[in-house]
C-alpha cells in the first residue's frame, strides 16, 4: 500500500533523472503504472465490500503522532479507482497529446507525482498526513497549470490557484489540528468511530469554517470558483485529469469523509445547501456566456461541484448515495468531455463553439463517444448520466420542508449542465463541415480510445448499474451514513414523479440548446462585471495586500544600517528598561564585591582613557593605537582573574589585530566628520543609554548565585575522563571538540573569503567595461 | 572591582555603539572591535572574578577542589576572541574593497550607489 | 622597517618562535596553552619574519602557500575525531589514548592530534588573511 502511494512520487523522481531518455515507447508503458494501481485497488475491492477494509501502518514520526496508516475502504477506493483509472487513460492520452515536447519527461513527473499525492489523499488515515498529501496536489497542479511557463497568463494562473487552494490548505491544518485536539485522536477512523458529538462541542463552529474553507477552495466553491476556469491554461490532459476528475474532488472527499463526524447540526446543512446551490446556479448560469470549450466545460465542472456539495449538505442517505455515483458519474462524462475537447483542439486547432461544426464528418469515434457522453451529461437514458440524475431527484424530493425549491434548483442546474454538455459533445460533430476545418483528420488511437472507454463505460454502467452496486456504491455509503445502507441501482424505476422531472429537464435543456446561440458578444458582456466578480475582489485585494507591505516595509527599511540599528537598539532599550524599572528591584550586594587593588585601578583607567581616544580622536592611527591599548589592558584583566589561556590568546590575536590594521590603515579612507553635530549628541545619548543599561544588567546579574554545575562537572572529569590538567584546552579539544571543529571550519571560511575577495580584482574601472 | 569593571563593560558598549552610528565606514570597524571586547569582558565578569585560581588542576592530584575560575566562560570567550579575529579581518577587506570600488567611505552614499546600479 | 637589527634578529626569532608556539601547543594539555595560541604565536613569527625580510622572502622559506595549512588542519582534526568510530566503534570525537606517556610530550592520544589540526588551521587561516592584505594592500 505504500509502495501504491508512492509509486508515482518515485516515478517523479525517476523522471527527474532520466527525463531526457523518456520517450516513445517508454511514454506509452509508462501508463502501466496507474493501470497497475488500478487493478491494485480493484483487487482491494471485495475487502471493502465485505465491511473489513484494508488497514496499513507505517510508523513515521511516532513522538509527533505522525503516522502513515492507510485505509483503504469503499469511500477511499471510490475515489482512488477513478484517480488511477483516469490517469491511466491520461497518461496514455498525453503521449500523444504532447508528443515530441521538449519537456515531456518533466510533465509525466508531476503527473506521476500528482497522482501520488491524490492517492495519498484518499487513502490516508491520519489527518495530518492527509494534509500533507493535500497542500503536495496543490504543489502538482501548480506546475502542471503552468506547465507553459514560457506564457504570462499560464503563469498567473497557476500562481491564482496555488494561491487559493493553498490559502486552503492552511485552513485545513488548522481544521485538523482543531479537531485532532477535540477527538484526542490522529486517525480520521478513530474520530469517526470515537462518539465525540462534535456538533456539541464549543469549537464546532470553528471546525466547521476552516473544513469548509479548505474544501471550498479546493473543490472551487463559490466565491471560491474562480481558480478553476483560469486553470483551463493548463495542457488538456492535465485539466482533464485534475480539474474535472481528481483534485477538485479533493475538497468533495473530504466533506464526504467528514460528513459522519461534522453533520448533524444546521450550520452544516444549510452552509453546504446554500453555498453549493449558489455554486451550481451562479456557475450553471456562466455556462451560456462562454464560447470557449475549455471554458464551458470548467463553468459546468464548478457546477457539478456544487451540486455535490449541495447533495452532501442535504445529508440523507439518498443523497448520500446520490453525491457518491454522481462523483463516478462526473468523473466518466467530464473527463471524456475534456478529452474530446482536446481533440478537437489539436486537430481543428480552436476551441471556439461558434465556428465549430462538422467535425463528425471526420472523425466518427469521437464523435460518437462525444454523444454519448453529452447524454450521459444531460442524464437522458440508457446512461449512466441518468442513473446519477434520478438519484439526485430522488434525494432533493424527501428533503424535508424546502424540497420542493431544492429539485426546482436541481432540475434548473441540470438543464444548464446538458446544455453545456450537448455544446461540448455534439455541437463540434453536428452539422455541415466548413472549409476551414478540413484539413482535420482523424486523430491516432492514443488519442481517441481513452474518450471512446469513457463513452462506453458511461453506457455500461447506466445499461447495468447492479455491476457496481455491491462493490463500489454500498461500501462508499456506507463510510458515510450509520448502519448498512439499504438500495438498489437501478435504470428504470417505473413512471413515476422522478421520471417526469427528467424528462422536463431534458425537455428544457434540449430546447435551450435549439433556442440559444453562444456567442462572443455576449462573454463581453459578462467580463464588464468582472470587477465585482468574486475574482476581481481578490485580486483587488492581493494588490491592495501588496501596496500596504510595501508602504509598511519602506516605513522600517530606510536602507541604511545605521538607522536599522538604531530603531533596534531603541525599541531594545524602551522595553528592557520599563521592565528592569517597573519590576526588578535595583541594588548591590556588597558582600559579592572584590576589593580592588591599585595596579587594578590604574589598568581600568587606562582601559577608560583609550576608549575616549579611540572614539573621539582625529586621527586614524590613533584611533588604532588606542584599540590595542584597550585590547592589552583587558588581556592584563585576564592575568590578573585567573585566565591565562584568555590572556595568551587575546594578546596574540591583539597583536594580529593591530598589525593588520595598520597594513591597511593607509589604504583605507581618510576619517570624515560627517555628521553635525545634533546627530552625534543624538547617537551620543543613546549610545551612553544603552552602557548604562548593560551595566545595570551586569550588576544585576551579579547579584545572583552563579550555577556552576557545568564547570564542575568539568573540573572533576577533565583528568579522570580526558586525561587533561587544563581544563579550558580540555573544554576546547575534548568535551566540546565538536564545536571547535566547526569553528576553524568558520576561521577557515572567513580566510578563504579575504582571500577571493582580494583575489577578484574588483574595481571600479573593470566595472565599468563590464 | 566588579561595580568598576561593570561600568567600563557599559563604556565599551557604549563606544562601540556610538562608532558603529557613524557614517563612516572605519569608525564602523573600530566601532566592532570595541563592541566584541565588550561582550568578552562581559561573559568573563558574569562567570564572576576569582583571583589567583586558574581552571588548572595541579600537579600530582587528579581534580580541582575549592575555590577555581569557571572553565566555562573562559572556553567561550577563547573562541569568541578567535572568531572575532576572522570576522574583523573579513570585515576590513570588506570595507577596503568597497571603498576601492565605490570610492567614498560615507556609509550613505554606498547605499545611494547600490540602488542605482 | 628594513632595518639590520630586525632582520638579524628576526631570522633568530623565526626558529625560536617557532619552537616556542611547538612547546605551547603541546603542553596545551596540562598547562596554558594550546592550539589556538600556539598557532597565533606561530603566525607572530612568520609575520614578523615577513617584515623584516620582506613578503617574498617568507613565502620562499614556507615553500607552499600558508592557505594549504587550512585543509590540511580541518583533515587532520576531524581525523582524530573519526579514529576512535573506526579503531573501537565508540562514538565521533571520544578520546582515544596510547598507553603509557612519552618523555617531554606527555600522553599521545586523540585529542592531541585534534589539537595540532587547530594549530594549523589557526597558522593557515591568519597567515592567508595577513599575506593576503599585505600583497593586495
Amino acid at each position: 500500500m505504500l509502495l501504491a502511494v508512492l509509486s508515482g512520487f518515485i516515478f517523479a523522481l525517476g523522471l527527474a533523472a532520466f527525463g531526457r531518455r523518456f520517450k516513445g515507447r517508454a511514454v506509452v508503458l509508462s501508463a502501466l503504472l496507474p493501470f497497475g494501481l488500478f487493478a491494485y485497488f480493484l483487487s482491494l475491492l471485495p475487502g471493502a465490500a465485505a465491511g473489513q477494509p484494508a488497514v496499513y501502518r507505517y510508523a513515521w514520526a511516532p513522538s509527533l503522532g505522525v503516522e502513515l496508516s492507510f485505509h483503504a475502504d469503499g469511500l477511499g477506493l471510490l475515489f482512488a479507482l477513478i484517480i488511477s483509472g483516469i490517469g491511466t487513460l491520461v497518461f496514455l492520452y498525453s503521449a500523444e497529446y504532447m508528443k515530441g515536447h521538449k519537456y515531456l519527461g518533466r510533465f509525466y513527473a508531476y503527473l506521476g507525482a500528482f497522482m501520488g499525492a491524490m492517492l495519498g489523499v484518499v487513502l490516508s488515515d491520519n489527518i495530518l498526513a492527509l494534509f500533507i498529501f493535500w497542500e503536495l496536489t496543490s504543489l502538482s497542479s501548480f506546475f502542471l497549470i503552468g506547465f507553459k511557463n514560457e506564457e504570462a497568463a499560464s503563469r498567473r494562473s497557476a500562481l491564482t490557484a496555488l494561491g487559493v487552494t493553498g490559502a486552503g490548505g492552511l485552513l485545513l491544518l488548522a481544521g485538523a489540528l482543531l479537531l485532532v485536539y477535540v477527538t484526542g485522536t490522529y486517525s480520521i477512523r478513530e474520530m469517526l468511530t470515537s462518539g465525540v458529538a462534535l456538533p456539541e462541542h464549543g469549537l464546532y463552529p470553528a471546525v466547521l469554517c476552516l473544513v469548509f474553507g479548505a474544501a471550498f477552495t479546493k473543490s472551487a466553491q463559490f466565491p471560491f470558483h474562480f481558480w478553476l476556469p483560469e486553470a483551463m491554461k493548463a495542457p488538456t490532459p492535465v485539466s482533464t485529469y485534475l480539474h474535472s476528475a481528481t483534485m477538485v474532488k479533493a475538497g468533495i472527499y473530504l466533506l464526504m469523509r467528514l460528513s459522519p463526524l461534522l453533520s448533524g447540526h444546521q450550520y452544516w446543512h444549510a452552509t453546504l445547501i446554500t453555498l453549493g446551490g449558489v455554486t451550481m446556479l451562479y456557475a450553471a448560469v456562466h455556462i451560456l456566456f462562454r464560447t470557449d470549450l475549455k471554458g464551458i466545460l470548467a463553468y459546468s465542472t464548478v457546477a457539478a461541484l456544487g451540486i455535490l456539495a449541495f447533495l452532501i449538505g442535504i445529508g440523507t442517505e439518498a443523497a448520500l448515495l446520490a453525491a457518491a455515483v454522481f462523483v463516478l458519474v462526473h468523473a466518466l462524462y467530464k473527463a471524456a468531455l475534456f478529452l474530446i475537447a482536446g481533440i478537437i483542439d489539436h486537430e481543428a486547432g480552436t476551441r471556439d463553439v461558434t465556428r465549430l461544426s462538422g467535425l463528425g464528418r471526420i472523425m466518427l469515434p469521437v464523435a460518437a463517444a462525444g454523444f454519448l457522453v453529452a447524454i450521459s451529461s444531460a442524464g437522458a437514458p440508457p446512461t449512466f448520466g441518468f442513473v446519477g440524475k434520478d438519484l439526485i431527484y430522488e434525494a432533493t424530493l424527501h428533503a424535508g420542508p424546502w424540497s420542493t425549491l431544492l429539485t426546482a434548483m436541481a432540475i434548473l442546474a441540470n438543464m444548464l449542465l446538458l446544455y453545456g454538455g450537448f455544446v461540448a459533445g455534439i455541437r463540434p460533430f453536428a452539422g455541415p463541415l466548413p472549409e476551414e476545418f478540413e484539413k482535420a483528420h482523424m486523430p491516432g488511437p492514443l488519442l481517441w480510445v481513452p474518450p471512446v472507454l469513457l463513452a462506453a463505460l458511461s453506457l455500461l454502467f447506466g445499461l447495468a448499474p447492479q455491476l457496481l452496486e455491491g462493490m463500489l456504491a454500498r461500501p462508499a455509503v456506507a463510510a458515510m451514513v450509520a448502519g448498512q445502507p439499504d438500495f438498489h441501482l437501478k435504470l428504470w424505476h417505473g413512471f413515476n414523479l422522478v421520471l417526469q422531472l427528467s424528462g422536463l429537464t431534458l425537455a428544457g435543456g434540449l430546447l435551450l440548446y435549439w433556442l440559444f446561440r453562444p456567442s462572443l458578444r455576449l462573454e463581453r458582456r459578462i467580463g464588464r462585471l468582472e470587477n465585482i466578480s468574486p475574482k476581481g475582489i481578490t485580486e483587488g485585494l492581493a494588490r491592495g495586500f501588496e501596496r500596504f507591505s510595501g508602504w509598511y516595509t519602506h516605513l522600517l527599511q530606510s536602507g541604511y544600517v545605521r538607522r536599522y540599528v538604531f530603531i533596534i537598539i531603541s525599541f531594545l532599550l524602551a522595553l528592557v528598561s520599563y521592565r528592569i524599572f517597573t519590576s526588578v528591584n535595583l541594588y548591590i550586594d556588597y558582600g559579592r564585591i572584590s576589593s580592588m587593588a591599585t595596579y587594578e585601578a590604574v589598568i581600568l583607567l587606562l582601559m577608560l582613557v583609550a576608549t575616549l581616544i579611540a572614539v573621539f580622536t582625529d586621527s586614524r592611527l590613533a584611533a588604532v593605537a588606542a584599540m590595542g591599548v584597550v585590547g592589552y589592558s583587558i588581556c592584563l584583566l585576564f592575568v590578573f582573574y585567573s585566565a591565562p589561556d584568555l590572556a595568551m590568546t587575546q594578546f596574540a590575536i591583539d597583536t594580529l589585530t593591530v598589525i593588520l590594521f595598520v597594513l591597511v590603515l593607509y589604504r583605507l579612507p581618510k576619517y570624515l566628520k560627517i555628521s553635525n553635530t545634533r546627530g552625534r549628541l543624538r547617537d551620543g545619548a543613546l549610545a551612553l543609554a544603552f552602557g548604562m543599561l548593560i551595566t545595570v544588567l551586569a550588576l544585576e546579574v551579579l547579584n545572583e548565585d552563579i550555577n556552576r554545575e557545568v564547570g564542575n562537572y568539568y573540573a572533576e572529569h577533565a583528568y579522570v575522563l580526558a586525561r587533561g590538567k587544563n581544563i579550558v584546552n580540555v573544554i576546547l579539544v575534548d568535551f566540546r571538540g565538536m564545536d571547535t571543529l566547526v569553528e576553524i571550519s568558520v576561521l577557515t571560511v572567513a580566510a578563504v573569503g579575504v582571500f577571493s575577495l582580494l583575489g577578484t580584482g574588483l574595481d571600479i574601472k573593470k566595472r565599468g567595461e563590464k | 572591582m566588579e561595580i568598576l569593571l561593570a561600568i567600563m563593560v557599559g563604556l565599551l558598549y557604549a563606544a562601540g555603539l556610538f562608532m558603529i552610528l557613524r557614517r563612516s565606514l572605519v569608525k564602523l570597524i573600530i566601532g566592532l572591535v570595541l563592541l566584541g571586547n565588550g561582550a568578552n569582558l562581559l561573559i568573563f565578569l558574569l562567570g564572576r572574578l576569582v583571583k589567583g585560581r586558574p581552571p588548572i588542576i595541579p600537579e600530582g592530584s587528579k581534580a580541582l577542589a575549592g575555590a577555581f575560575a569557571d572553565p566555562v566562560p573562559q572556553a567561550l570567550i577563547l573562541t569568541a576572541i578567535v572568531i572575532s579575529f576572522g570576522l574583523q579581518s573579513f570585515a576590513i577587506i570588506l570595507i577596503k574593497q568597497a571603498y576601492k570600488v565605490v570610492g567614498t567611505d560615507d556609509l550613505d552614499e554606498i547605499n545611494a550607489t547600490d540602488e542605482d546600479a | 622597517m628594513n632595518t639590520i637589527i630586525l632582520r638579524t634578529a628576526s631570522n633568530y626569532l623565526l626558529p625560536l618562535l617557532l619552537l616556542f608556539s611547538v612547546f605551547i601547543l603541546l603542553r596545551g594539555h596540562y598547562l596554558p596553552g594550546g592550539g589556538f595560541v600556539g598557532g597565533l604565536v606561530a603566525a607572530i613569527a612568520f609575520v614578523l619574519h615577513a617584515f623584516a625580510n620582506g613578503l617574498d622572502n617568507t613565502r620562499t622559506l614556507l615553500r607552499i602557500h600558508p592557505g594549504y595549512f587550512m585543509p590540511l588542519g580541518l583533515a587532520l582534526s576531524f581525523l582524530s575525531g573519526l579514529a576512535p568510530i573506526l579503531r573501537t566503534g565508540r562514538p565521533f570525537m571520544s578520546g582515544l589514548w596510547f598507553d603509557g606517556p612519552l618523555p617531554a610530550i606527555g600522553l599521545i592520544g586523540s585529542p592531541l592530534f585534534f589539537d595540532i589540526g587547530v594549530y594549523f588551521v589557526v597558522i593557515g587561516a591568519s597567515l592567508t588573511i595577513i599575506f593576503t592584505i599585505t600583497e593586495n594592500a
